[in-house]
């Protein structure tokens, strides 16, 4: 029974994805926001900044990618709940809530073209940063566990942005939330520069933050150096992001489905 | 004759407000039940509860004998649903929106193809087939909104006011193929704003206001129930309706209501055999008659006088 269940969670799962991914291939623009706005992002710090920042633009581009890579993921990670939450405000949820399919499909279905947008999203960065001239120090495989590492970052916290999609009214308000959300996250941080100028209290929660560790263990990954103690901090925090958000996630998409 | 939707006491409160406040409701197989009332009535909040969409406060529902709050999985393999809140996927074509619903449907990849054209060529919309949903017109959204909800051949079709908003023609389109479908045997519930489509689609007419049932019976049931008859005269000649006016206010007792632009008359009568005697009078005085009728009240008037309320078609 429970593997009939599952067998059919999965496969109108994978139909609703399916409709996930042509919706991102008929309206590429949704994806500007993960590819072309972090390339400005990398090219504008890079060639502004760069110099002045780390003494050389080649190695401010080595320190800045990886952590413009997670501030990408975490911003792609949002786009479920908005996903989620515009079916719902135009009635295509009730359309699928109808229908005898698995009640967990529609999620599955936005969680996975989730991860079609996120894979979009790091290939593209990896591409122009390599066309800017950032270069994988270590090897292929330290790439794909950095990528894969990054998509699972993404993946535990997108369910902040399903909890958030399935609370409020409208995909603006959710949108908006997210925005608040991601700006202190992304810039609290050490992905743009070091956290040792900033001020105590910003300084104390930009060592500690997700977007920090996971920023210094993908660093480590594709430029070599340490990498056990950022990645333990980083495995803390997508652990407890689901921990905390994955149940409010599912809370509020019951009350809904 | 068995059921296919029977409701009773169905109770949905929103803080104070009370959507539905005790309704009874049965449809009988293969038959249209028209659900009607103003903006606000509960058709919407009734329609959702049957469509497990929502769980009712108190009452109970079964369609297809299946209970819709402990059995919805049964239900939803019974129901299509078309209407105000269930939508296609705009930015997908009529085909991939067909496809995808037959896919959730567990058909195969190419059964799903198949299905998703032969809807499309039913109504209508092969040449739009691979066009977004968003680039169609109103009619042919609600074609596709309704060829969505025959994906998985239902036996019961819920119509949320399936024509509102739409042009005469469109609407003429989707009442045609609700007749079709019924036709086939399929088991309509449909709600509307408009007395004239409950009137042409409808065997049952429920009225519905402020959440409660306040009328219930066939359309002409429903029009004898509100009273009287109309008897309504229009001489061939202006000049006769003077004397029209008096002999059809002579005959029924009461001042006609008289129209002057359009050379109207017309009086409620409550003996129907007036209106030959009134054919021997005009006949007599050598008067012609263009417009010569006995009709039952409009839908319009029935349901002004069932809530005390103008609907919004007659307000047009």
């Amino acid at each position: 029974m429970s593997t009939i269940a599952l067998d059919r969670g999965v496969r109108h799962g994978l139909a609703l994805a399916w409709r996930g991914v042509l919706k991102i291939r008929k309206n590429p623009e949704q994806l500007v926001d993960v590819t072309i706005a972090p390339i400005i992002l990398l090219v504008m710090f890079t060639y502004l900044f760069g110099g002045a920042l780390a003494g050389s633009i080649d190695s401010y581009l080595q320190m800045l990618v990886p952590g413009i890579l997670v501030m990408n993921i975490l911003q792609a990670s949002m786009t479920a709940g908005v996903q989620l939450n515009t079916d719902v405000s135009k009635g295509v949820f009730d359309r699928f809530r109808a229908m005898p399919i698995a009640r967990s499909a529609p999620l599955v279905g936005a969680v996975l073209a989730d991860v079609v947008r996120y894979v979009v999203s790091v290939v593209v960065l990896l591409i122009i940063a390599t066309v800017m001239g950032f270069r994988v120090q270590t090897g292929p495989v330290e790439l794909l566990i950095a990528a894969g590492l990054a998509i699972v970052f993404g993946l535990c916290f997108c369910w902040a942005s399903v909890f958030v999609g399935m609370l409020l009214k409208t995909p603006q308000a959710v949108q908006g939330i997210m925005i608040v959300l991601i700006m202190p996250l992304t810039f609290g941080s050490n992905v743009f520069v070091g956290t040792s100028t900033m001020p105590g209290w910003l300084k104390a929660w930009a060592d500690i933050s997700p977007v920090s560790l996971l920023s210094d263990a993908l660093r480590g990954l594709l430029n070599g150096g340490a990498i056990a103690a950022p990645l333990t901090g980083s495995l803390v925090w997508m652990v407890a992001a689901v921990a905390v958000f994955f149940p409010l996630a599912m809370w509020a998409y019951r009350r809904r489905v | 004759m068995s059921l296919a939707i029977r409701a009773e006491g169905l109770v949905k409160h929103y803080g104070e407000t009370k959507a539905l406040d005790g309704v009874d409701l049965e449809v009988p197989e293969g038959k249209v039940v028209g659900v009607l009332g103003p903006n606000g009535a509960g058709k919407t909040t009734a329609v959702r509860v049957l469509a497990t969409l929502l769980r009712p406060d108190a009452g109970h529902a079964t369609v297809g004998g299946h209970d819709v709050v402990k059995d919805p999985r049964a239900v939803r393999s019974l129901i299509g649903l078309t209407g105000q809140y269930a939508s296609v996927d705009e930015d997908l074509s009529g085909t991939e929106n067909l496809v995808l619903l037959a896919r959730l449907l567990d058909f195969s990849r190419a059964g799903a193809r198949a299905r998703a054209s032969e809807l499309l060529e039913r109504f209508e919309l092969t040449d739009a087939a691979g066009r977004a949903a968003k680039t169609y017109s109103g009619g042919m959204r609600r074609r596709l909104d309704l060829a969505a909800s025959l994906v998985g051949n239902p036996s019961v079709l819920y119509l949320d006011e399936p024509t509102t908003g739409l042009d005469p023609h469109a609407r003429n389109e989707v009442w045609a193929v609700v007749r079709k479908l019924v036709a086939d045997g399929v088991t309509v519930l449909l709600t509307t704003q408009y007395l004239e489509e409950a009137d042409q689609l409808a065997d049952t007419i429920t009225v519905f206001d402020h959440g409660r049932v306040v009328a219930q019976g066939r359309p002409d049931e429903l029009k004898r129930r509100v009273g009287s008859q109309t008897l309504q005269v229009r001489p061939t000649s202006a000049r006769d309706l003077d004397v029209v006016q008096r002999i059809l206010g002579d005959l029924t007792g009461v001042r006609p209501a008289r129209d002057d632009d359009t050379g109207l008359l017309t009086a409620p009568v409550s003996d129907p055999v007036l209106l030959s005697t009134l054919v021997r009078k005009l006949d007599e005085a050598g008067i012609t008659a263009d417009e010569l009728a006995l009709r039952l009240p409009s839908l319009d008037e029935v349901f002004l006088a069932l809530t005390g309320k103008q609907t919004e078609g007659s307000l047009a």
